[in-house]
């Protein structure tokens, strides 16, 4: 028997994406493998979501009640259900918390793990991941030989299918074992109204938007389309916005459905951070400029009379 | 204070890259260290600067590593260890752990410090797991970091924004961006560093940990989606066309 366990991921009490597109390809896993799909929430009151997941593909949700994230707690929630439920294939969020639990996780339950893929496909009863490597300039495909594979997948690379599962709802309460680690203070004003790494739409910046009083005609398109704010490396370092915007190798690693690069040149370490994004548009003064070269649209021209343009147009389709 | 810095070694990341089979074509690759290990190395040296004790810089892979554990050298580092393994599976991070975490644990180290992620695998899995093998605490995405006695204090990046967070030694860190400036290995530096000895351990040294992952095989990128250059005559004419082609063909918003 093949079972799959997903382990969601909420933010404010809500759902999180991810944690629809990791139950979907649980479930396409679980078909091809004939196995069961399990969905694992740790929170308080997620019981609600149970239909949510149910309706992607989950026959049952394992609610588990903790309070806030603690990488090392939730690493001993997570192996708790793993142990009891014994999958054979789990699916973690490849996101600021799958990165800080997973790695703990694995090592816990003696699994390997295959991180930040993208693609995952099933052959001769095994999990085939893929997933880019050298800055996405070559993809992998690897094979987890232990009896529990573990893989953490990048946001915004699986598509969300609806299918009935039963969507049963059990509690369940491992123990969460002690911290080590305290957490004595949190500041989460400095970041985006929608999470860079996980944004299916980015609109990104750089020096071409010529200084941080220009931000506000960027953040007009990124309002009407719900999009996150990102910035090239150029526009971080002259200190026009903070570095959790960066898009790039010593940035964030960013798969949006549409990515929007106003005045970035594309240098081949931004592209190594938004290179998979699936549509790309370059809005940039400089025909030359290599970001065109992986631009699905390309305009070449002036972002201050481009953007504001572009802005009005969505504005009159989305209402 | 004894203190492991994690020294990946990575090709450059404007080498040109051709995928073979299982790997990729080595020839004519430029390799550097994996630049968040540089602020890993960097941290663990300002450690050391503060309150004593010994930067043993650490490295697994062919000998091509000893390369970048000279580097070490010259940037400071009291020791370098090269874990010598020539064929071994890439990108299993439980297996690389565990090599680590058994010689870290035969060193009795305080700290251990790598790199949030290296840049050709972009994982973010291998310090934490040390962590755990050595049932040691852990902060990720570390942009500050202040250690006197045995307390340790950090702030760290997490989604949205930042946290402070406290703990005691023995601890393994992964170095964000910002945590501080590394320093260049100035020329003496690097003259002295030919000279210093690399220790080598293999696998049966460290207890002969079992791969995990088959490599199944690479390919190159999938194409992209082919793309073109909008031709108007005005910016609300760029405007319309954009909107229509990401409504209509494209279907993304
Ligand atoms: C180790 C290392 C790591 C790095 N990591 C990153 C990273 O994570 N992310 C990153 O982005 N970079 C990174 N870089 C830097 C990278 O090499 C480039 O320097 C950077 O991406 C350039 O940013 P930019 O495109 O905004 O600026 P520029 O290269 O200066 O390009 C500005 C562009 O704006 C265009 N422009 C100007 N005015 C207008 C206008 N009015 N309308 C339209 N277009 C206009 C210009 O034609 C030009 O193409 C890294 C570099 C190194 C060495």
């Amino acid at each position: 028997m093949s079972n799959v366990l997903i382990v969601g991921e909420l933010k404010d009490g809500e759902l999180k994406k991810i944690s629809r597109e990791i139950t979907s390809a649980g479930r396409k896993i679980a078909d091809a493998l004939g196995g069961k799909v399990t969905a694992l929430l740790i929170g308080s009151g997620v019981e609600k979501f149970a239909g949510d997941l149910g309706a992607v593909g989950a026959d049952s949700i394992v609610t588990v009640n903790a309070g806030d994230f603690n990488a090392e707690t939730w690493a001993n929630l997570v192996a708790g259900v793993i142990k009891d439920k014994n999958p054979s294939v789990v699916l973690v969020p490849h996101t600021s918390q799958g990165k800080d639990y997973s790695p703990r996780v694995a090592v816990k339950v003696g699994a390997g793990i295959v991180a930040d893929a993208v693609g995952l496909s099933v052959d001769g009863g095994k999990v085939v991941a893929k997933k880019p490597i050298y800055s996405g300039k070559a993809y992998g495909n690897f094979k987890v030989t232990s009896p529990i594979a573990i893989f953490t997948v990048r946001p915004n690379s699986q598509e969300v299918v609806q299918k009935a599962g039963a969507g049963a709802a059990e509690a369940a309460s491992p123990s969460a074992g002690d911290a080590k680690v305290k957490i004595v203070s949190s500041d989460l004003s400095g970041g985006n109204k929608v999470q860079l790494a996980e944004a299916s739409i980015i609109v990104s910046g750089g020096r071409g938007i010529k200084g941080p009083e220009n931000w506000p005609v960027l953040q007009g398109l990124a309002d009407v389309l719900g999009a996150a704010l990102g910035a090239s490396r150029a526009a971080v370092d002259a200190g026009w916005i903070s570095h959790s915007h960066q898009v790039g190798q010593t940035g964030k690693t960013v798969s949006p459905n549409c990515y929007i690069a106003c005045g970035i040149s594309g240098a081949i370490q931004h592209l190594a951070g938004m290179g998979s994004s699936k549509y790309i548009v370059a809005i940039n003064k400089d025909g030359d400029a290599p970001i065109f070269k992986v631009a699905t649209y390309g305009v070449v021209g002036d972002l201050f009379e481009v953007v504001p343009a572009l802005t009005d147009e969505f504005k009159k389709v989305l209402g | 204070m004894k203190i492991i810095v994690l020294v990946k070694q990575v090709p450059d990341t404007e080498t040109n890259i051709k995928v073979g089979d299982k790997s990729i074509n080595e020839a004519g690759i430029k390799w550097i260290i994996s630049p968040y290990d540089e602020f890993a190395i960097e941290e663990g040296l300002r450690l050391r600067e503060k309150n004593g004790g010994e930067v043993i810089a650490v490295s697994l892979g062919p000998d091509r590593v000893q390369e970048s554990l000279r580097q070490a050298y010259a940037m400071g580092a009291d020791r370098a260890v090269q874990i010598k393994v020539d064929n071994y599976v890439p990108f299993d991070t439980v297996l690389t752990a565990e090599l680590i975490a058994n010689f870290a644990k035969a060193e009795n180290a305080d700290i251990i410090i790598g790199g949030r992620q290296s840049i050709d695998s972009d994982s973010s899995q291998v310090v934490i797991q040390v962590a755990e093998g050595l049932g040691i605490a852990h902060i990720s995405f570390a942009v500050s970091l202040e250690i006197s006695g045995t307390s340790v204090k950090a702030t760290k990046e997490v989604e949205g924004g930042t946290q402070v967070v406290e703990t005691s030694l023995p601890v393994a860190i992964t170095a964000q961006k910002g945590l501080n400036e590394p320093r260049y290995p100035n020329l003496k530096g690097l003259m002295a560093a030919k000279k210093k000895p690399i220790e080598t351990k293999t696998p049966a040294d460290l207890g002969n940990p079992a791969s995990k992952i088959e490599v199944v095989g690479l390919e190159p990128p999938p194409p992209r989606i082919p793309g073109r250059k909008l031709e108007a005559a005005d910016a609300k004419g760029y405007a319309e066309q954009l909107v229509k082609a990401l409504r209509e063909e494209a279907k993304v918003i």
